[in-house]
């Protein structure tokens, strides 16, 4: 696979939110309004390059049966040092996204990818990977903090962009997008969206429905 | 007693791990085709979530939180930060060694519970119902009561939802929302239902 695939595949073809299923939960929880999206998604990309590549400098050297707890360790610390530089420079964001920083840990795109790539890959092509994934998991992430922020304040970033009703404008807010419920609408449409584009990620029915011609006629 | 009984029926209902904190949905959305296999995901995790929430809430109270361990003469000291990497191995070592117990002691749950278990080491929803813990400074019986109903909670969302996608899958539904993206909209009116339940107290 040459580089260039590495980087840029999980941006739609090999998704990790919307075809892999890796990495949900924060998806999700931390998408109400934009900015908590964007921190977050850069403190995704740069604990995944950083496990990335820590896991592929020492896969050499590490005992396959104890390798889970040293790649969880090696994504704790690096979670803890997110966490940290986050409560020192941006305490606002940081109380906004309270658990979901930690939560980073258990994001399974970070160990599912140095699970199966770091493991079996050199350095720099895992740095790439790192970042690739973490951009693909950035897109779906923005994509649905946008709508979400856009539809259910009519803001983005905390600036108006739709005028709303209640200021002189035309634009009722609509209170679902600020929903937890609304997150789980807004990324089935995107994943609608995506397999609409890209056929090939449909999945196949386990019972399809009979052609027309072999359904019985009521 | 009240207070905590609301407490159950807050974790259980209005702040469900799964449907209004969306935590631990990549293991919710693959092992949940099936109510049986829902099920016993749904046990061990009430089990994992009680025992490791009042263990990371001890290890909290009297070695990490800040001033924990004036008994050494070390008073001055905030280890607060280390919470992340201690919780999650706790709550890591705490399910292998659950594994080895029911394996020794009770063939029979670890033939159901046993495939289960390890999946939860990385599931969001336990490390997320400790780290809730610390934030919200329960105290160690309001710890137990939380760590059940959290598992609860995710335990019930998980068999509904089991349950809906039983019958989901002989319906005849556009190819680009087959799988993945039914799942997600049924969650979503799952979570719109739970969050319906906002304001039940006794």
């Amino acid at each position: 696979m040459s580089l260039q695939r590495v980087v840029l595949d999980p941006f739609v073809n090999n998704n990790p939110v919307t075809l892999q299923v890796l990495g949900v939960c924060s998806a999700l929880a931390v998408t109400r309004t934009l900015l908590p999206a964007l921190i977050m998604s850069i403190a995704v990309i740069a604990v995944l390059a950083y496990a990335n590549v820590s896991v592929s400098l020492i896969r050499h050297i590490m005992p396959r049966s104890i390798r889970i707890i040293i790649e969880v360790t090696l994504i704790a610390s690096a979670v803890i040092v997110v966490d940290e530089v986050l409560k020192a420079y941006a305490p606002e964001v940081s109380r906004i996204l309270s658990v979901f920083v930690g939560l980073i840990i258990t994001n399974c795109i970070v160990l599912g990818r140095t699970e199966s790539f770091a493991m079996s890959n050199a350095v720099g092509p895992s740095l790439l990977d790192g970042i690739g994934n973490g951009v693909g998991y950035s897109l779906v992430l923005v994509f649905v903090a946008s709508c979400r922020e856009l539809l259910g304040t009519g803001a983005l970033l905390g600036y108006p962009v739709l005028l709303l009703a209640a200021d002189g404008g035309w634009y009722v807010p609509n209170l679902l997008m600020t929903l937890p419920a609304s997150a789980f609408f807004v990324i089935a449409l995107l994943i609608w969206l995506v397999r609409s584009w890209r056929p090939a990620q449909v999945e196949v029915p386990e019972h399809p429905v009979a052609p027309a011609e072999f359904q019985e006629t009521a | 007693m009240e207070s905590y009984l609301n407490l159950v029926l807050k974790a259980v209902f209005t702040e469900n791990l799964a449907l209004a904190f969306l935590l631990g949905m990549c293991t919710y959305l693959a092992v949940s085709k099936q109510v049986a296999t829902a099920l016993g995901l749904g046990l061990a995790m009430i089990i994992v979530e009680t025992l490791t929430v009042p263990i990371n809430n001890l290890i909290y109270q009297h070695l990490l939180s800040p001033g924990a361990l004036a008994w050494l003469g070390l008073g001055h000291l905030d280890l607060t930060y280390l919470k992340l990497i201690t919780f999650i191995g706790v709550i890591a070592a705490l399910i292998q060694i659950l594994e080895m117990v029911l394996d020794q002691y009770f063939p029979a749950l670890y033939n159901t519970l046993g495939i289960y278990l390890p999946l939860l080491t990385v599931n969001c929803a336990i490390l997320g119902a400790s780290l809730f813990m610390v934030q919200r400074n329960y105290a160690f019986g309001e710890s137990v009561v939380y760590g059940f109903g959290a598992g609860l909670g995710w335990a019930v969302a998980i068999v509904a939802f089991a349950a809906i996608r039983e019958r989901l899958k002989y319906s005849d539904v556009p190819a680009g929302l087959q799988g993945l993206g039914l799942a997600f909209i049924v969650t979503g009116m799952l979570s719109l239902g739970f969050s319906g339940l906002a304001g039940v107290r006794f």
